[in-house]
């Protein structure tokens, strides 16, 4: 039993095929009927068509006066430009990072059970280190997204910003282009890009390792793969635990140029970190309704409830010790994050049902242990935690773009389908690639034993 | 001493033949008094039949009472009894008094579990305790029965049925109440 693969069968296949299309449909619908105000919407047809014309000329990131003065004047004085078409761009932002970490977190989690030489998940391994694929598609669509979004989503990229005799020269923007340029500010920020290349290339290399060891040790056996397997988890988590952080910086915080939070990076990950377990157990509890994995009993769930529930909690502390400190210093220039939020008529309900979904849901829910052994609360508060911090990033990324301009509708779901789709499409097809249960790991006895 | 009670003991020295005596001694329709064991044998609560803690419901009521606590005290406090102005806030600013609720909570869930499983299991430090047997403190387990609630059972019986699920010995003990 311990040999058999996933089947992806024509009919899942099909299935997700028409996921896919029916959130481009809605992504359509979405664009047809843009729900925002209507003296809005003649505007975004107009900008989506200049911004098509740009993209003819083949250059993305244009010096040209016309350009910069057309998307400039849409963000002069804080004043943020509405339309679809900047809708979906950052729509598109939002699901790259919120899909790159679940990839991410794949690895992470792999890399964890490896580096604590943990017993009780052998048998489940498989399902992070298939996540962890999509790495590499991940990888390429954020580099591109970039290009295509950089304008409409970083304010820091217009490089008059960093113009003294310029009149939207920003003091404190420009203070920072260290962080974003080598040397002068404006122009290409290559040491932006340059970490994003590095990061990406260091995690799906150090994948691809854990990968083949994993795998080699299914073949030929012994105990050598597992202790190639820790030093390499562990050189991962000591670059992961900067990098993440650093990404978190770039991708998300980098959003709203002006503000800063310490804690952001830790905020990030403990996002991707419930957003991946919730993933994690949703497919563990999956494929054992479907016949799968007859080994992982509920003692095993239980962990994985427990994973669940607990960091729920601690992404929570760590969103509350953001939200508090800023609250009770009221320093403006940090507490404007919370007033686009929670004194914006647009984002206040967003910024409860965040707190709902995220923490008093996941809490009560799988506080009892028989909550975490079932299969019908694992699954709901899964759905409920993925979705939740779907809509966490939501909140961290458009009131900074879109201001009060934001919506949630059929472009969000839409895009939140097409690219969740293609995700588990390419988490499926990796996981019926190889054996579901490690077939040599040193450490299936304990798994089996295990007993809580 | 007014009372004594009659027990047999079983003494094990591996736990998995233990874990498959339980089974079979209370197979056999023998009441097991109680299995003393040097460590926590995984499973064992299950072969003796023995129900769910109840642990987990003080634990939430002792939390659910430090959360309300925290909250009364803190708006009593600062709202009603000496309101103050802090940082420009609202007298009662709930997001200020977060902190001071969760630590109790915390602390009121932990207290207040570790004192109902003190209580429950009748353990305090004046208490004198019976060993069975002090080899439980070392290398053995021991199974023991108690004569009194097995009334329907010959002594000898009891004594063969264990010697026959692996004890490497077989004593009697009695207790004194």
């Amino acid at each position: 039993m311990a040999n058999e693969k996933f089947d992806f069968s024509a009919g899942l296949k099909k299935k997700i095929f028409i996921a896919f299309a029916v959130g481009a449909v809605m992504l359509l619908i979405g664009a047809l009927n843009p729900q925002s105000n209507e003296h809005h919407a003649e505007e975004a047809d107009t900008h989506a068509t200049e911004e098509h014309h740009d993209e003819g000329h083949g250059s993305v990131i244009t010096d040209s006066d016309d350009f910069q003065a057309m998307t400039v004047s849409d963000e002069a004085e804080g004043e943020h430009a509405g339309g679809w078409f900047k809708r979906f761009k950052v729509d598109l932002w939002i699901n790259n990072v919120y899909f790159t970490g679940l990839a991410l977190i794949g690895i992470f989690f792999f890399a964890i059970q490896y580096a604590a030489q943990a017993g009780w998940s052998a048998y489940i391994v498989r399902i992070p280190l298939a996540m962890a694929h999509w790495i590499v598609p991940a990888g390429i669509l954020m580099l591109l997204t970039w290009f295509f979004v950089n304008h409409d989503v970083f304010h820091w990229t217009h490089s008059d910003l960093y113009d003294p005799s310029s009149s939207h020269y920003d003091e404190l923007i420009a203070g920072k282009s260290g962080f974003f340029f080598f040397g002068e500010g404006g122009g290409f920020p290559t040491f932006f890009i340059a970490r994003m290349v590095i990061f990406f290339a260091l995690w799906a290399w150090l994948f691809s390792r854990l990968k083949k060891l994993s795998l080699a040790e299914d073949e030929l056996g012994g105990d050598s793969y597992w202790f190639k397997m820790r030093k390499v988890s562990a050189i991962f988590l000591v670059i992961f635990a900067v990098s993440s952080s650093v990404s978190a910086w770039d991708w998300v915080m980098s959003v709203d140029t002006h503000w800063f939070s310490t804690m952001f990076g830790w905020y990030v990950f403990a996002s991707w970190f419930v957003t991946g377990l919730a993933f994690i157990t949703l497919v563990t509890v999956l494929l054992k309704e479907a016949g799968y994995l007859p080994q992982v009993t509920s003692n095993h769930l239980h962990d994985l409830g427990k994973f669940v529930f607990a960091f729920s909690i601690f992404w929570t502390y760590i969103w509350f010790s953001q939200f508090l400190l800023i609250y009770y210093a009221n320093i403006p220039e940090e507490s404007v994050y919370f007033v686009e939020r929670f004194l914006s008529d647009k984002y206040a309900p967003f910024f409860f049902v965040n707190i709902i979904m995220n923490f008093f849901f996941p809490f009560l829910a799988l506080m009892t242990r028989d909550a975490k052994r079932l299969y019908v609360f694992l699954k709901m508060v899964c759905i409920v935690v993925m979705l939740g911090h779907f809509i966490d990033f939501y909140l961290m990324m458009t009131p900074g773009t879109m201001g009060e301009n934001g919506f949630f509708g059929f472009t969000e779901i839409g895009m939140y389908l097409m690219f969740g789709s293609a995700f588990v499409f390419v988490v499926l097809k990796a996981l019926s690639s190889f054996a579901l249960v490690p077939k040599n790991h040193p450490m299936l006895g304990e798994a089996k034993h295990h007993h809580i | 001493m007014s009372d004594t009670k009659k027990f047999v003991l079983g003494v094990f020295d591996d736990e998995d033949v233990l874990l498959k005596a339980v089974g079979k001694v209370r197979g056999a329709g023998v009441k097991i008094h109680e299995v003393y064991s040097p460590f926590p044998v995984h499973g064992l609560d299950e072969e003796l039949g023995y129900k769910r803690s109840r642990l987990p419901i003080a634990a939430f009521m002792f939390g659910a009472l430090g959360t309300t606590l925290a909250l009364v005290m803190q708006i009593w406090m600062l709202g009603v009894d000496w309101p103050m102005i802090i940082g420009g806030k609202n007298h009662v600013a709930l997001p200020d008094f977060v902190p001071v609720t969760f630590e109790l909570t915390v602390l009121l869930a932990s207290f207040g579990m570790v004192g109902t499983f003190l209580v429950s299991s009748d353990l305090k430090p004046w208490k004198d305790p019976k060993l069975m047997d002090i080899r439980i403190t070392d290398d053995k387990h021991i199974m023991a029965i108690d004569l009194g609630t097995n009334k329907a059972m010959e002594a000898a019986t009891i004594n063969a049925l264990l010697k026959d699920s692996g004890a490497v010995e077989v004593n009697d003990k009695d207790v004194d109440e």
